[in-house]
């Protein structure tokens, strides 16, 4: 078993909560894994990403080596194209569709939405909706990493297990909205 | 045994922890923070009363930590690459004294400087100093060479340099734990002397230290860290150091090079170990995270003899970190590639988090300026840093830690006026203190703006050492009292701001203009707390 993922977002969005989510459950499962964070400037609302690999296998470089990886899960769509080169030609891009718009030069949001309905694999959802409706509107970052735990090889019962280790000193009610929010971007994933 | 989940740097802490260590002294900098922040955060660290608060700068710190080796117990220090310019007198010095409790010294850098202003490899520092020099290239080995790191320098005395690049420091790795030390008691130095260099001391020491050299690199050889793997096609010879041995290996199935390999994690080089190499390939393909150190050392001025390739003839690239695609290519191997990013794809670049207090610091100076022109203002090094960018475009320098009130001084003292200097509160502390004496001594028209956001913002909201102080530190400096202000720098206060930068900018002496207002990330973080804690 080896899963490469790029994770992708804007510094804030919470790209390094699913890396924790992931991590857990891999930890759970006697994986290797490694993770590459990005730390320091571009944290302030710049394009921030993480390395992720998971493997039965010991692990060499802490980084993907460009055309190797079998995901990339992005909490913003642009966010999503900007690591297509990571991507292996047999990869899936699970994306969160509601742009982060921070910067004056943002793309028309349908030539983004585009290219992404143009890749072979794709998953693409409105998580911020579905988050919203859920009433958690911070937890798009959950809900996108549950679309794409249907690519990810890993069952939901141990990524809802790491959520509960992840949140549960804030309690359970945290700890129960995530899981929603998990589930509500499974359910999006299975039926699309 | 315990297994943790850890950054690079978290593991070094822990391995110094492990280690026994009584102290870690740091001043915050990308990508170091992360070790003493877990010290500060760890539950082992508390109970056997390690002390891990900020320093004011990495010379503070590096001397205390020397004082603690001094007094017989063990000590890190831990900075960035740059940090370690600041401390370098201490460093320099340091390898001549020698230690006696172990002594530690992390410098974490930066390579295509993710989050810094160059790329300098410390391992020339480490060479300089003819210190030890300790690269580990994983996580494990970055918390068992903490570990062995504290034995190297209590074995021979010494203080030891720990050199870790952003990718370590940043990627979290399983890390098998080993038995605890106990912390060392305190014990004077055998010779009361050894850290008086006086030049007639300092000379005997400086010999000690040539001689060491020998046992340094007899470590080196032998202390299990450094490795030769052999192979049969002697064609090539690899040498990689640190974590450019990972983006080797990644490049071969289960990690079978057919090539000799010798893989470098621990410095003065193995000299055994090389000279076998070269004895028996033709050439030697050199992968270096960081300057071509390794590939001049061995290449030598002339040039001459076995071919040494690496970052000086191209093969990879001169500058800028390393990564396994860039390796593929120099050993000849498949070089894979995902789809162009298409040409929508924006730069993303940082910037100031809305509702910034330096917002509306730049935003005041950049109207009160307004009728001298642009290029007036020396800044420095931090989130305001930022204000160099659209839509400020407010600053005109960013050199080193404390240069904006010096260089704003020198522009003043060639003629310029007015001119500006923009620090923000903890660089202040770390470096900006003398050059206000400066200027006070020469009465230098200069307007300096301390951008005071009460904490040490970009590295993630660490405790200023300037916090609470600023006013009294500038009246002790001798700053005129009338030419002190603390502004707040909110939207309905800006006219009266402009107004007092204006005024300011026309004195020809001194003046200090602090705007204050918490930065949003810590003030966020301390009302969550608050509110947690209900």
């Amino acid at each position: 078993m080896k899963k490469d993922i790029i994770l992708a977002g804007v510094g804030g969005q919470g790209i390094l909560t699913i890396a924790a989510t992931i991590g857990y459950a891999a930890v759970e499962s006697n994986l290797y894994l490694k993770q590459a964070e990005v730390h320091g400037m571009s944290q302030r609302g710049g394009d921030v990403q993480s390395h992720f690999r998971l493997s039965d296998k010991p692990i060499n470089s802490d980084l993907i080596p460009e055309g190797r990886a079998d995901l990339i899960i992005a909490v913003e769509p642009m966010e999503a194209l900007r690591y297509l080169p990571y991507l292996a030609p047999d990869g899936w891009v699970i994306t969160n569709t509601t742009p982060f718009v921070n910067i004056p030069n943002y793309p028309n949001i349908e030539d983004v939405l585009s290219s992404i309905d143009s890749q072979p694999n794709k998953i693409a959802l409105d998580a911020d909706r579905i988050a919203k409706d859920l009433g958690t509107p911070k937890a798009a970052n959950i809900v996108t990493l549950g679309a794409a735990s249907k690519v990810l090889g890993m069952d939901m019962k141990s990524l809802e297990a790491s959520l509960g280790t992840l949140f549960g000193k804030k309690g359970e009610k945290v700890v129960n909205a995530n899981i929603a929010a998990l589930r509500a971007g499974r359910e999006f994933a299975d039926k699309n | 045994m315990e297994k943790l989940l850890l950054l690079g740097d978290e593991a070094i802490a822990q391995g110094a922890l492990d280690a026994g260590i009584s102290g870690i002294y740091a001043y915050p900098g990308t990508p170091s923070t992360e070790i003493t922040e877990y010290v500060q955060r760890s539950k082992q660290a508390r109970e056997t009363s390690v002390r891990s608060a900020w320093s004011s700068n990495e010379k503070t710190a590096m001397e205390a930590a020397i004082g603690m080796s001094y007094a017989g117990k063990r000590a890190m220090v831990c900075m960035k690459h740059v940090g370690l310019n600041v401390a370098a007198d201490a460093f320099m010095n340091s390898a001549v004294t020698g230690a006696n409790g172990g002594l530690v010294f992390v410098s974490a850098d930066d390579p295509s400087m993710h989050s810094s202003q160059n790329e300098q490899d410390s391992r020339f520092f480490g060479k300089f100093a003819m210190m030890p020099v300790l690269e580990p290239s994983n996580q494990q080995e970055a918390y068992d060479m903490a570990h062995y790191g504290f034995e190297l320098s209590e074995k021979f005395e010494t203080p030891v340099l720990m050199r870790i690049t952003t990718r370590l420091a940043h990627s979290r790795a399983d890390v098998t734990l080993r038995d605890k030390v106990t912390q060392n008691e305190c014990k004077l130095p055998d010779d009361l002397k050894q850290f008086v260099l006086l030049p007639a001391i300092a000379r005997k020491r400086y010999k000690l230290l040539l001689d060491n050299q020998n046992y340094f690199e007899e470590a080196s050889d032998n202390s299990g860290f450094n490795k030769y793997i052999d192979a049969d096609d002697k064609k090539i010879g690899i040498i990689t150091t640190g974590i450019a041995y990972n983006y080797l290996m990644e490049n071969f199935e289960d990690g079978k090079v057919p090539h000799p390999v010798l893989k470098i994690t621990q410095y003065p080089l193995p000299k055994a170990m090389i000279e076998k190499m070269a004895a028996e390939v033709d050439e030697m393909y050199i992968f270096e995270e960081g300057a071509p150190i390794v590939e001049e050392m061995i290449r030598g001025f002339l040039n001459k003899g076995i071919k040494v390739r690496g970052r000086l003839d191209g093969l990879v690239p001169r500058d800028g970190e390393l990564n396994p695609n860039l390796v593929a290519k120099a050993v000849g191997k498949e070089i894979t590639k995902g789809n162009p990013i298409p040409d929508i794809v924006m730069p993303r670049p940082p910037k100031l988090c809305d509702g910034c207090p330096h917002i509306f610091s730049y935003n005041a100076l950049n109207e009160a300026l307004e009728e001298h022109g642009t290029g007036r203002v020396m800044s420095d090094i931090g989130c305001y840093t930022l204000g160099a960018l659209e839509p400020f475009n407010a600053i005109n320098s960013c050199v080193d830690m404390g240069a904006s009130v010096t260089m704003a001084k020198g522009a003043s003292d060639a003629g310029m006026h007015p001119v500006v200097g923009v620090i923000g509160d903890s660089t202040f502390t770390h470096s900006g203190m003398t050059g206000l004496l400066d200027c006070i001594n020469d009465k230098t028209p200069v307007t300096i703006m301390i951008l005071d956001n009460e904490t040490t913002g970009m590295t993630g909201g660490q405790k200023s050492s300037a916090l609470g102080r600023l006013e009294q530190i500038c009246l002790g400096l001798g700053v005129e009292k009338e030419h002190l202000h603390v502004i707040n720098p909110v939207k309905k206060e800006h006219d009266a701001n402009v107004t007092i930068i204006k005024n300011e900018l026309a004195y020809k002496g001194v003046s200090v203009i602090i705007p204050r207002r918490e930065c949003l990330v810590t003030l966020t973080k301390s009302k969550r707390a608050a509110k947690k804690s209900k």
